[in-house]
């Protein structure tokens, strides 16, 4: 089997290896590989960002003012708004 | 059932029988995340008004009859997602929750972008014209995908949590966040690359 045919077949399994919940033989086959070829290695680190940016941009929102304003009053908890 | 600390300071007691005391805490716990949700499924931001409305409307409701067997944040969740999706299934956006687009989606699954971005300055990566190009990137996903996504990895629910929610199953939610996950690595590789070269 070529490398090329190798890769493919990992990448079945990043998800869970980047959550830490790939079974232990295939997260070792998976680090032995990622020692041996860069292009995954690069895969996985910006897989891990991009999920990374993603929660770092939710973070940052809050709910408007005006938006939590006009919820209580449609709630009826106008007397809660602070 | 797993707990968050969040769900933990609140009284299910004093909530089941319908203390607007109480109410008006989970709303201010909630709200800004069911808000954020509702933004990126709709991807307006009058639609989710509407959508966290109705959906602490219906939670006031249905609270009396709150078994407590998912959290209670699962659980606004899934009236969030349903009313957003009632939204989009409204304006006649094609799709179902259910479908299975595995098929299709195989040959997408190749990585294809191999630029290591990780290296980028902190101010590059979270700058305003990055950000825009976050959102549109989410905004092409499906629908189906797109909810998976942002249950699982901005909300941070667990696999479990993320299926009981949309009604699916795990290994569907395993199979869509990989997609969902491939699909925004190949976008932002794509912009970050051409940043690289500049
Ligand atoms: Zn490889």
């Amino acid at each position: 089997m070529s490398e090329q045919k190798h890769c493919h077949d990992l990448i079945e399994t990043l998800s869970d290896y980047v959550d830490g919940n790939l079974n232990p033989v295939l997260c070792e086959e998976l680090e032995r590989h990622l020692r041996e070829c860069p292009n995954c290695r690069i895969v996985v680190n910006t897989l891990r960002k991009t999920i990374e940016l993603y929660q770092k941009e939710a973070q940052e929102e809050t709910l408007p003012d005006d938006v939590r304003e006009r919820l209580f009053r449609r709630l009826d908890l106008t007397s809660f708004l602070k | 059932m797993n707990k968050s600390p969040v769900d933990e300071a609140l009284s299910l007691d004093a909530l089941r029988a319908g203390d607007r005391n109480e109410f008006a805490r989970l709303v201010d716990l909630f709200s800004g995340r069911i808000y954020r949700l509702a933004l990126q499924i709709t991807g307006n931001t009058q639609d989710a008004e509407d959508v966290l409305q109705e959906t602490f409307l219906k939670a006031f409701h249905a609270l009396p009859g709150f078994e407590g067997r998912s959290s209670l944040s699962t659980w606004l969740y899934r009236i969030a997602v349903n009313e957003a999706l009632m939204i989009l299934r409204r304006q006649k956006v094609q799709f179902s929750l259910a479908e299975d687009n595995e098929s299709n989606d195989e040959e997408k699954t190749e990585a294809l972008q191999l630029v290591d971005w990780c290296c980028l300055p902190e101010d590059e990566l979270q700058s305003t014209e990055t950000r825009r190009v976050l959102e549109e990137a989410i905004q092409r996903l499906s629908p189906a995908l797109r909810v998976v996504f942002l249950l699982r990895d901005v909300e941070g629910l667990s696999v479990k949590d993320t299926a009981d929610s949309l009604g699916i199953t795990e290994s569907a939610v395993k199979v869509r966040l990989l997609r969902a996950r491939l699909r925004l690595r190949e976008e932002l590789s794509a912009y970050f690359s051409e940043r690289m070269e500049k």
